[in-house]
């Protein structure tokens, strides 16, 4: 029962994304959208679009009745949820499923166990997925603690067990300095919750962030190898590769390894990402999350492989098998993304939405530009600030940096503030060029090379 | 009659969070930079202040509004 009508539940360059691979599959679409997005590009684009509430997401892209009674009203037999909104919401899945619909994704359950951080932790431990060491549950005593430690390694992280938000977290390098903190944590989290214990968790060192994409049917699974996205301000990825440029081969077949084993053991169906933290220093990777959706920096994985993985997606929705098997999936050269947002980065990244007035991108078989612009458009203040992604291929991740440097210069989006000018300086950074980079790289460059940032 | 007016489009709240009270009531002496509502623009959380100082008279907006750049969003007397 291939999918015939598909409702995509999202908006912005996701939704233009999926409309398109919807497209070359022969389905009809139908976007759903606020009354502050009756002229994004989605709606026009799609073969039907419908009003779902107000601007505010709680009231339209979050609202579960809204939008399954906008798929019964077009006799869509399938909802897409994109990233973000409702694509990880186990609720909203089941509700969908209650309705008869298909849900482009794994089921409510899958979600629930891979959302949950404990649970998805003991799932991969299961997979024999190495997680980040930690103690196994709460310590109150310095000499447990202290054996704890040694077994894990140092630094490690003291978090109060009853604690959250951050609050208290020390860091101890070494059994001396852990003898000195874990009483100071213990007495603030006695005073601040009135539960002394604590846990302790390794600390990666300059982490670098490397995720391996998955797809499965349900029967078996298949990786489409890894992305690299170390460059992040505020846990936002701003700069994202494929292949990692740190990773050996082996390191790269032991990782992809144990994604797809994890994705195989669940029974998992549709696009997923295993993100892991890479210690480069010592080879070691450690399992952080699964992610149940397609991802924003999915298209520089497809420029390395050459598959359309939205549209593997919606065939494996309608029931289909996995068109493709591990063998056939190899790399191509390298391919960099980069997401450019509508903020200031030379005013602390200060939101800027507003019209477009002029629109002019880079045009060149080696650069694919996923947006939701065009000139006239005003891009409303409600929603996140991404405009587009600019994504480029290359032989090599030299010749990529290069022809991505080249394609942001030859883009101009006027009327608004955006993030090209540091994604400029970015591409022609030694470290980002030597590939020196890790998960916190980024936030200090900007303390100290705002001067390179040209308006 | 003093208007404040939004510096950006966005969702207008009139309280710090959530089941808070509103940052000003009528009557409250408003001195100038005063809080006196949040402009959620772009899932980013901006401080509306007071441009002058006064005594407050009403929003004339509701909590949870979207407004324009340069829309009146309260008064002061």
């Amino acid at each position: 029962m291939a999918i015939k009508t598909l409702l995509i539940a999202n908006r912005g360059e996701i939704a233009v994304r999926i409309i398109r691979a919807a497209k070359s599959l022969g389905i009809k679409t139908v976007q759903v959208y606020s009354e502050a997005d009756e002229n994004m590009l989605a709606v026009k684009l799609a073969d039907q679009a419908i009003c779902i509430g107000p601007a505010s997401a709680a009231q339209s892209y979050l609202n579960h009745d809204a939008i399954i009674s906008a798929a019964k009203d077009a006799g869509a037999d399938a909802i897409h949820p994109g990233y973000g909104f409702l694509s990880e919401n186990a609720n909203f899945v089941r509700a969908v499923a209650n309705a008869g619909l298909i849900f482009v994704g794994p089921d409510a359950d899958l979600i629930e166990k891979m959302g949950n951080k404990i649970a998805a932790r003991q799932t991969a431990m299961k997979a024999g997925v190495a997680v980040v060491p930690g103690s196994d549950g709460a310590i109150s005593d310095l000499d447990e603690a202290v054996r704890v430690a040694n077994e894990i390694g140092y630094p490690v992280m003291i978090k109060a067990a009853a604690g959250g938000g951050g609050r208290g977290i020390r860091i101890a390098d070494d059994e001396a300095s852990l003898r000195r903190l874990a009483p100071q944590a213990q007495a603030e989290a006695v005073s601040a919750f009135g539960d002394g214990s604590y846990y302790l968790e390794y600390v990666v060192v300059n982490a670098r962030h490397i995720e391996v994409q998955v797809m499965g049917d349900g029967k078996s699974a298949v990786h489409f190898f890894e992305r690299e996205c170390s460059l992040q301000r505020r846990r936002q990825k701003i700069w994202e590769e494929a292949p990692s440029a740190t990773l050996d081969e082996a390191t790269r077949q032991e990782l992809c390894q144990s994604a797809v084993k994890l994705t195989r053991d669940i029974g998992y169906v549709g696009a997923g990402t295993v993100e892991y933290l890479y210690e480069e220093s010592t080879g070691r990777f450690f399992f952080i999350e699964m992610n149940t959706r397609i991802q924003v920096e999915h298209p520089v994985t497809e420029a390395i492989t050459g598959y359309d993985l939205v549209a593997e997606m919606i065939r494996i929705a309608g029931g289909a098998p996995l068109s493709v098997s591990q063998d056939d999936i190899k790399i191509n050269g390298h391919s960099i993304e980069v997401r450019i947002n509508a903020e200031n980065p030379l005013m602390h990244f200060l939101p800027s939405p507003g019209v477009i007035t002029t629109l002019s991108c880079a045009h060149a078989p080696e650069v694919r530009f996923d947006h939701f612009l065009y000139e006239g458009y005003t891009i409303p203040p409600f929603y996140d600030s991404l405009l587009g992604k600019l994504i480029v291929h290359g032989n090599n991740r030299d010749e990529a940096i290069a022809a991505m440097h080249q394609a942001l210069e030859n883009t101009t989006i006027s009327g608004i503030e955006t993030t090209i000018p540091l994604l400029i300086a970015l591409a022609k950074d030694n470290e980002v060029k030597a590939g020196q980079v890790h998960t916190g790289w980024l936030e200090h460059w900007l303390e100290h090379n705002i001067e390179k940032i040209k308006p | 009659m003093t208007d404040i007016q939004s510096p950006l489009p966005g969702t207008f709240y009139l309280t710090p969070s959530p089941g808070e009270p509103a940052y000003k009531s009528k009557g409250d002496t408003v001195s100038e930079g005063d809080v006196i509502g949040l402009i959620e623009v772009m899932k980013t959380f901006i401080e509306v202040k007071a441009t002058d100082a006064g005594t407050f008279d009403s929003y004339v907006v509701e909590n949870e509004q979207p407004v324009q750049a340069g829309q009146v969003i309260a008064k002061l007397s």
